[in-house]
């Protein structure tokens, strides 16, 4: 087996340094009657090159952006990576280096890290990040247990306008905990209901999406004066991170964590995940911050120098009364969006997302001018919005299939209150033809 | 071989290349671009009529200026001033640094898999189902498991599913319980995770054998005890002997055996936890089946569940359809509910059934034969100069300490540090607690005879420097770009983020 | 103990923590044992003026870069003083523990208590035992 390189030869010398007669005597450790006294039932191994084959057959059976057009967003963003991201990352220095607790040899990942950190404080509008958490929920729902942890309350109210999917995390996360948490909900225009009678002196936080899963932008000042009247928090939790380029700063709103995915820069979308949980505050609450951190130091020399710190707040050290039990984090992944946030930079990142929010204004001016469409939410969006269809979501979607269109969110599930609708986002990879096939397709006509 | 002299220079845990490299906002010019954008075909927009001006924000600190040659010369300098598996051995125990196979990076970058959605049709999505269900039957097979979740995406969140799991069921039967037993030698995400659901921890002292005894554990156990939660291997690379009796003593009081799979490497095809009596366990793609570390994750930390679990699996689960192919099963009542916006970490999933399947039933129980043949070849050829603290067969590591080197004044973590001038990244240090100044050392299966017997004589090197010239030791490293970093100051006046000056 | 040192004339707890009484105002700080155990230490929480403490009780937490200890408080009584210089400079603790290096200050009720704690010889004998 290519990857295992034992000889029988060396096995043999092995074994006679060791004093013993064969490997099973190795086990012997290991009772014998819990010993597996059968092969395991998996198939047999495959050369490179047939497993190769039988992966991309899998492979193929999955629609992608390379066989569709795509309008499918709703937490996941198809957004063009440029190809030096993929180049640097696959550098085996850093796909199949380790975690780096031993700094003088990982200065690489140290340093990127701190580059991160730097940039995600730089795009909240905030002063301390962490070094990447699993996803936008997960990290959803540690920014509300950092929030009870720093003010001994257990109630918090997530908005409707939070991801379905990242509410139900939430839950999860604090299930165990009795916290108690409480969903406010939106107004008639798609915006969080005015948050004022939700909030109490017995509120640790309140998180708000911005934009919220039905694309509005929602109003922070406001939401951030209804929750600092209780002193709760206000989370700023985000899908679509390029909104940040565009949008004012959380941090410049009131937000004291701003938390989310960051997996529009330069991460792919692969079915979901690995992707990056990212989550920024102020800096004086940074000993409550789960997840690892990276400091600037010096040397014995007085060179500049990273490493991690403040790891007190960490499972292996602090162990129960830990921050956090996050260890793994998605290291990777954060090189990639420091190398695609390096290469956009302040301008090719706010160019981006006005081409964004051109191309979906385009998109709603058609739906607009189409009979059997209408935009049901009034709010201002960014590059999602819905779209409400004449007879389901299902059957809009499905004809825009036909057209070779992956053309957004069927609505059914998440927000039935809407009726017949989908969720459709428009990023810089929606040619304009693309989107006037989209807006026949959904209302059922020919384009 | 030796080296005996700060000049000499055996090795290098980095690349030798020594470019000052600075951060690159330090590099950032007004004006340079490393982007290009498509042409808008669509009409522009101005944001502040669509959005409105105070929407708005004016420009975006914390980004640099860079052109694309700037970028990638920066990130190309930096990756070679770290370690990694690709450059040589990371004894690190428990991390189980094996190889990275360069045949599951392709295949995951395969469109269908990297380019994907997770909310898409699942019509359209039937390779990626059937990929889960194909990985989730042939996980349960390696553990002895009857069902499997690959939503966690990293070992700590497994756990944390499987304490909840626990906590669900007893729920179920409205019992009671609030404590959870961790035996002395547990990682720390074992606590960690059980008091995130609320448990209060009661550690089990390991015997004086660095085993955990059936005695203890039924001495610790209750009828108010959740759990214990056991690492097998120990954390000290040694078969849990009395596991049987441990699940049983657990059992036999209603409470539920929790199965950390760190160690999972050294069992592959020799024994499954699920027939020594294991409930529920995590496992570490990232460990046991080679997905990349990439400088600290991503990870994928799968659970495996007996039957009694298996209605409390997160939501959803993939089943097979009635005319065949797969689908989503999303009313699952009793579920602990989500712990990932989508499936997990699936980019890792796709490699791990890739190394799976490219070593079937043979060469995952040969990976379990190699790694427990070199750790104890290693220890044989170590246990002269080094103090092993429970010197006896082990299975995938082996633990050192540092205590022969007493009156010397050099400690694990000079050792350590000398190592890397050696051209290794050093084994897991101070860690297990129970072994004051431990060494913990993983070779993996990966690691040839040739490789180990260098490793094995960096290390009686070390050991004769100690006594020879202690002082090379405790100044060590000297080959690296940066010697030892003060982390004092680093958590005494935190330094988190750039900021330009003033 | 020639390595650590036990000022004859406190009194001590088993979590290594030390107490000067004068009258009803105790002051406590954390023991040489215990700096030298912790290592450099980067940052120390202290309670609040006027919280009510048990003997016993948890009243703050330190931190060193590689370990992080509770702090428990050896009396009981009303907290009427903290050191402020620690949140400023805690390397103080590792400089003049027994000194610029206290903690906190209470007002007790039952200076008695002092007495249940141990002599620097019962100390120094704890910390003896934990040797290896």
């Amino acid at each position: 087996m290519r990857y295992i390189p034992h000889t029988e030869e060396d096995v043999a010398r092995m074994l006679d340094a060791i004093g013993v007669d064969s490997v099973e005597a190795l086990f012997a450790p290991v009772p014998a009657k819990l010993r597996l006294r059968r092969p395991l039932e998996v198939p047999p191994a495959l050369s490179e090159q047939e497993l190769f084959a039988e992966l991309s057959a899998l492979a193929a059976r999955n629609a992608h952006t390379g066989t569709h057009e795509w309008f499918l967003g709703a937490g996941t963003y198809a957004h063009f990576t440029p190809a030096a991201v993929d180049a640097l990352v696959s550098r085996a220095e850093f796909t199949t280096s380790y975690t780096p607790y031993q700094p003088e040899i990982s200065q690489g990942t140290l340093q990127a890290i701190f580059e991160w950190q730097t940039m995600i404080t730089g795009l909240t509008g905030l002063e301390v990040a962490n070094a990447s958490l699993y996803d936008g929920a997960s990290a959803a729902a540690e920014a509300a247990l950092m929030a009870m942890r720093t003010t001994r309350r257990s109630r918090v109210v997530v908005s409707a306008g939070l991801h379905p999917h990242y509410r139900e995390v939430v839950r999860t996360y604090l299930a165990g905990l009795g916290a108690e948490v409480v969903v406010a909900p939106l107004g008639p225009d798609g915006r969080t209901a005015p948050l004022a009678a939700q909030i109490d002196a017995a509120t640790a936080c309140v998180l708000v999406q911005q934009p919220a899963f039905l694309g509005c932008i929602e109003d922070l000042p406001a939401a951030a004066e209804a929750a600092h009247a209780h002193d709760a928090r206000l989370v700023v939790v985000v899908n679509e991170a390029l909104s940040l380029a565009l949008l004012r700063a959380p941090g410049d709103q009131g937000a004291d964590i701003a938390c989310g995915e960051a997996q529009s820069f330069g991460v792919p979308m692969g079915l979901g995940g690995p992707h990056l949980g990212f989550l920024a505050t102020r800096q004086r609450f940074v000993r409550q911050l789960p997840g690892r951190l990276v400091g600037e130091t010096v040397d014995t020399e007085g060179r500049r120098g990273f490493v991690l710190t403040l790891s007190t707040r960490e499972q292996h050290i602090r162990r129960e009364r830990a921050t956090s039990n996050i260890c793994t984090n998605q290291g990777l992944c954060l090189l990639m969006a420091t190398v695609y946030l390096s290469l956009l930079g302040p301008v090719g990142l706010r160019r981006l997302a006005e081409q964004n929010l051109a191309r979906a204004e385009y998109a709603k001016a058609r739906v607009r001018a189409t009979p059997g469409l209408s935009l049901p939410l009034a709010a201002p969006t960014f590059n999602e919005f819905a779209v409400r269809v004449p007879d389901s979501g299902a059957a809009a979607l499905e004809r825009a299939r036909e057209r070779g269109i992956v053309g957004g969110l069927d609505l059914e599930r998440f927000a039935p209150e809407l009726g017949p609708a989908v969720l459709v986002c428009t990023t810089e990879l929606a040619r304009r033809e693309a989107i006037d096939g989209l807006v026949a397709a959904l209302a059922g006509r020919a384009a | 071989m030796s080296a005996t002299s700060r000049r000499d220079r055996v090795g290098n845990a980095t690349a030798a290349i020594g470019y000052e490299e600075p951060l690159v906002f330090e590099r950032s010019r007004p004006g340079r671009s490393g982007y290009s954008l498509p042409a808008l075909d669509v009409p522009a927009v101005d944001p502040a009529a669509c959005l409105g001006a105070a929407a708005l924000r004016e420009g975006i600190p914390g980004l640099p200026e860079l052109s694309e040659i700037d970028v990638v010369r920066h990130f190309t300098r930096l990756s070679t001033w770290n370690a990694a598996v690709d450059l040589g051995l990371y004894p690190l125990g428990s991390c189980t640094m094996k190889y990275n196979p360069k045949l599951n990076e392709r295949v995951a970058r395969l469109p269908g898999f990297a380019q994907a959605h997770p909310l898409q049709p699942e019509a359209l999505a039937q390779g990626f189902l059937e990929l889960c269900f194909e990985l989730e039957r042939h996980l349960a097979e390696v553990i002895g498991m009857d069902r499997v979740t690959l939503q966690p995406a990293a070992g700590a969140q497994g756990e944390l599913a499987g304490v909840m799991m626990i906590r669900a069921y007893h729920e179920e039967r409205r019992e009671r319980r609030t404590r959870v037993l961790v035996p002395d030698s547990a990682h720390g995400t074992n606590p960690a995770s059980a008091a995130l659901n609320g448990y209060e921890i009661v550690p089990v002292p390991s015997g004086g054998d660095g085993l955990l005894h059936a005695e203890a554990v039924a001495a610790a156990m209750a009828d108010d005890v959740a759990a214990l939660m056991i690492t097998n291997p120990s954390t000290l690379g040694l078969f849990e002997e009395e596991i049987a009796a441990i699940c049983e003593v657990v059992h036999a009081r209603g409470g539920l055996v929790y199965g950390d799979g760190a160690n999972l490497n050294a069992l592959l095809g020799i024994a499954r936890p699920g027939d020594l009596g294991i409930d529920v366990m995590h496992l570490n793609l990232h460990k046991t089946f080679s997905t990349p570390h990439g400088g600290g994750g991503p990870g994928s930390g799968p659970v495996g569940v007996k039957d009694a679990l298996a209605p409390f699996l997160p939501t959803p689960v993939v089943r097979r359809s009635l005319g065949g192919g797969f689908r989503l099963e999303r009313e699952l009542p009793r579920s602990i509910g989500r712990l990932h916006a989508n499936f997990g970490n699936v980019g890792m999933l796709v490699r791990a059934f890739a190394y799976l399947r490219s070593l079937g039933p043979d060469g995952l129980r040969r990976c379990a034969e190699m790694a427990v043949l070199n750790a104890n070849y290693l220890l044989a050829r170590l246990r002269g100069a080094w103090h092993v603290p429970y010197d006896r067969i082990v299975m995938h590591e082996c633990v050192l300490s540092d205590r022969r080197l007493a009156d010397t004044g050099v400690t694990t973590l000079d050792v350590a540090k000398r190592l890397i001038d050696y051209g290794y990244h050093p084994p897991t240090v101070y860690f297990p607690l129970i072994v004051p100044g431990a060494l913990m050392i993983e070779p993996t299966e990966s690691e040839s005879l040739e490789g180990l017997d260098r490793f094995a004589e960096a290390l009686l090197a070390i050991a004769a420097e100690a006594r020879e010239d202690p002082e090379l030791v405790r100044s060590a490293p000297h080959h690296t770009r940066r010697s030892r970093l003060d982390e004092t100051r680093a958590a005494r006046q935190p330094v988190l983020r750039w900021q330009p000056p003033e | 103990m020639a390595e650590y040192d036990i000022p004859e004339d406190l009194s001590y707890s088993r979590e290594d923590e030390w107490a000067r009484a004068a009258g009803t105002r105790v002051v406590i700080g954390v023991t040489d044992y215990a700096q030298k155990q912790l290592g450099d230490i980067v940052y120390v929480e202290l309670p609040a003026i006027g919280t009510t403490l048990h003997q016993g009780d948890v009243f703050g937490v330190i931190e060193s870069v590689k370990a992080v200890s509770d702090l428990y408080s050896p009396v009981s009584g009303e907290v009427v003083e903290i050191n402020a210089e620690l949140a400023r400079r805690p390397e103080t603790i590792n400089e003049d523990c027994y000194g610029d290096g206290w903690m906190i200050a209470l007002a007790v009720e039952d200076p008695a208590e002092v007495d249940d704690l141990l002599d620097a010889a019962a100390y120094a004998k704890h910390v003896e035992d934990r040797g290896e």
